[in-house]
């Protein structure tokens, strides 16, 4: 009788496993193996040819003109990390401050820094592209109608400005989620010490350096991290704010456009590799898998415990 | 530099001084709150505008009686076809999300079983990765499957996308329910599923909705499978479907602003009336 019982148990529990097991396996697991695999073959098309161990990776990385495509859009996805670093998360700190101190109207403001994180992408990439307009778009007009004309430029038409421009959308877009992961991070810490900080020093300062940072320090792993996985995968804002080419010349190309380039094609180039591709997309995975982890290990290891 | 000066300054200054620092903050929210909501603000505006009153005057309040945008949108252009696709695709998924989610957190939240904390792990794995990057295997996947431009391999994917988190959120909480109802239901020799069916599950709604809305975003926005897997302009969804009628009504700006207001307006509405559960379901896999 035991016995059968076990069975029966054990029978139900794989009915509730093996169903999302297999998803996960069929559309996660072996997707991802295979990107690995894919790479060290020829491709024809959908058409899998010969192996050629290394001579995919040793195209993108070594042979021109591969070579400056993915140095130029490594370089911009560094850039645009950077940025966001500074004025996604570093805003989002400085709001989450302000959010915490609990002054008139935070809740309303509290919904109001969250609204863009929940439109679609695609959303916030036209509505900007629209307001950059170089004639008739609102950044160019508020510009003129204060005495700032001779500021207004065609932001996306030019090498300079085009790819801070879709950033600064990115960071109109994102900087809600910081903001409240950092926010949320603030209200767990205890309010004695905060009582026994406030005893010892009137300087806000200090205890934005040597108490709230350090407290909130598993907030920002879990912020710094998902940053740098998103910023080295950004595909759709530049997509269409900058077009598949990144242009204007190659200016606002990130590793994302690239790869999808590189395996899909273009109307205008007409490529398709799939192993030139899949190389690219195991060297961005492997550089992405790196150093989130360091940043996840390095920083985990800098955290105050609760 | 400079903040962290003036800060300090007017803590020395006392309760004038806490005025004057929550008066900076104060500031800033407000500032910023003004940066979040005038992009919205002036697509809504620009929507019941025709072209030359955008150009003319962008902030200008219309009195929005004037329409015309939106029913050509809605007579002209595939938009409703495409909301319905995103209706049917996102519902698909997070049906199958939120059961197969429930199942295998059940089962490894609630009984111990050789290889849980593997099963767990393997879950886990899915959580970080960047699926985009597996692109290339997926839509030959999906091609051996014969579901290429077909919704089914929007579905799929995003299925198990949301397993991950769905999973590793609801695994929590199913293990934190407390044991005494379902021993006392087994005593009385309910079986296994029906004590999952009628006690436990009941118990395990605050979390489905927490993962129910974690997931519905990301799916509902999703632009980038689309693109991929689905050619036929029929198939499209919201996202995907804006680049083809933004692509076709370049010179029509009251049209193009009126069909990013009509694209946006179901997850704001449904946002400002949700925002705690929004906030808490989007940011609950970061806070933990």
């Amino acid at each position: 009788m035991p016995q059968l019982r076990m069975t029966g148990r054990g029978l139900w529990i794989t009915a509730l496993i093996v169903p999302p097991l297999a998803f996960v396996a069929l559309f996660i697991v072996y997707p991802i193996i295979s990107a690995f695999a894919y790479a060290f073959f020829d491709w024809q098309g959908l058409r899998r040819g010969d192996f050629v161990g290394l001579e995919n990776f040793h195209t993108v990385l070594f042979v021109e003109p591969y070579r400056s495509w993915t140095l130029n859009a490594f370089k911009n996805n560094v850039i645009v990390f950077f940025a966001l670093m500074v004025l996604q998360n570093g805003l989002g700190f400085i709001l989450a401050y302000a959010l915490w101190r609990e002054l008139p109207g935070a809740r309303f403001h509290r919904i109001a820094v969250f609204l863009p994180v929940v439109l679609s992408t695609i959303i916030v990439a036209y509505l900007f592209k629209l307001f950059y307009h170089p004639l008739f778009g609102v950044v160019n007009i508020s510009l003129k109608s204060v005495g700032l004309g001779w500021l207004a430029q065609p932001w996306l038409g030019q090498g300079g400005t085009a790819l801070w421009s879709i950033i600064i959308a990115q960071a109109w877009h994102m900087v809600g989620f910081p903001t409240l992961v950092f926010l949320a991070g603030m209200q767990r810490i205890p309010g004695e010490i905060l009582d026994a900080v406030r005893m010892e020093t009137e300087s806000e300062w200090v205890k934005i350096t040597k108490i709230v940072w350090p407290l909130v320090a598993p907030s920002a792993t879990i912020v710094f991290t998902l940053l740098f996985v998103g910023a080295f995968n950004w595909f759709e804002l530049p997509y269409i704010m900058g077009g598949l080419d990144g242009s204007p010349f190659g200016s606002t190309d990130v590793l994302g456009l690239y790869f999808y380039r590189t395996a899909f094609g273009n109307v205008s180039s007409g490529q398709q590799d799939f192993g030139l591709g899949s190389a690219l997309a195991v060297l961005i995975f492997i550089f992405i898998a790196a150093v989130a982890g360091v940043i996840t290990t390095r920083l985990r290891a800098r955290e105050i415990q609760l | 530099m400079s903040a962290a000066s003036s800060m300090n300054y007017y803590d020395r200054k006392g309760i004038l001084g806490t005025l004057g620092r929550d008066g900076l903050l104060q500031i800033i929210l407000i500032a910023n709150t003004v940066i979040m909501l005038a992009p919205i603000v002036i697509m809504v505006f620009s929507a019941f505008k025709t072209t030359p009153q955008i150009f003319q005057s962008p902030f200008s309040i219309p009195d929005f009686t004037q329409v015309s945008n939106f029913a050509k949108i809605w007579t002209q252009t595939n938009f409703l076809r495409y909301l319905m696709n995103s209706f049917i695709v996102t519902g698909a998924s997070m049906v199958l999300i939120l059961t197969l989610g429930t199942m295998a957190a059940y089962a490894i939240g609630r009984y111990q079983f050789k290889g849980s904390t593997f099963i767990l792990m393997f879950f886990l794995a899915g959580l970080t990765l960047p699926l985009k990057l597996a692109i290339i295997p997926l839509f030959m996947l999906m091609r051996d499957l014969s579901i290429l431009n077909n919704q089914l391999s929007l579905i799929f994917v995003y299925t198990a996308m949301g397993l991950p988190s769905t999973v590793f959120i609801m695994t929590g909480f199913i293990r934190s329910l407390p044991n005494e109802l379902e021993d006392a239901a087994r005593m009385d020799g309910a079986s296994e599923a029906r004590i999952m069916w009628a006690i436990m599950l009941p118990l395990v709604k605050p979390a489905m909705v927490i993962a129910a809305i974690q997931n519905v975003v990301p799916i509902w926005n999703d632009f980038f499978f689309p693109l991929v897997f689905i050619q036929n302009d029929d198939l499209k969804t919201l996202p995907q479907g804006l680049t083809t009628f933004m692509g076709e009504y370049t010179t029509d700006w009251g049209v193009l602003f009126s069909g990013l207001t009509l694209s946006a307006a179901p997850i704001i509405i449904i946002y400002i009336l949700l925002s705690k559960q929004f906030i808490a379901g989007m940011t609950s896999g970061a806070v933990k």
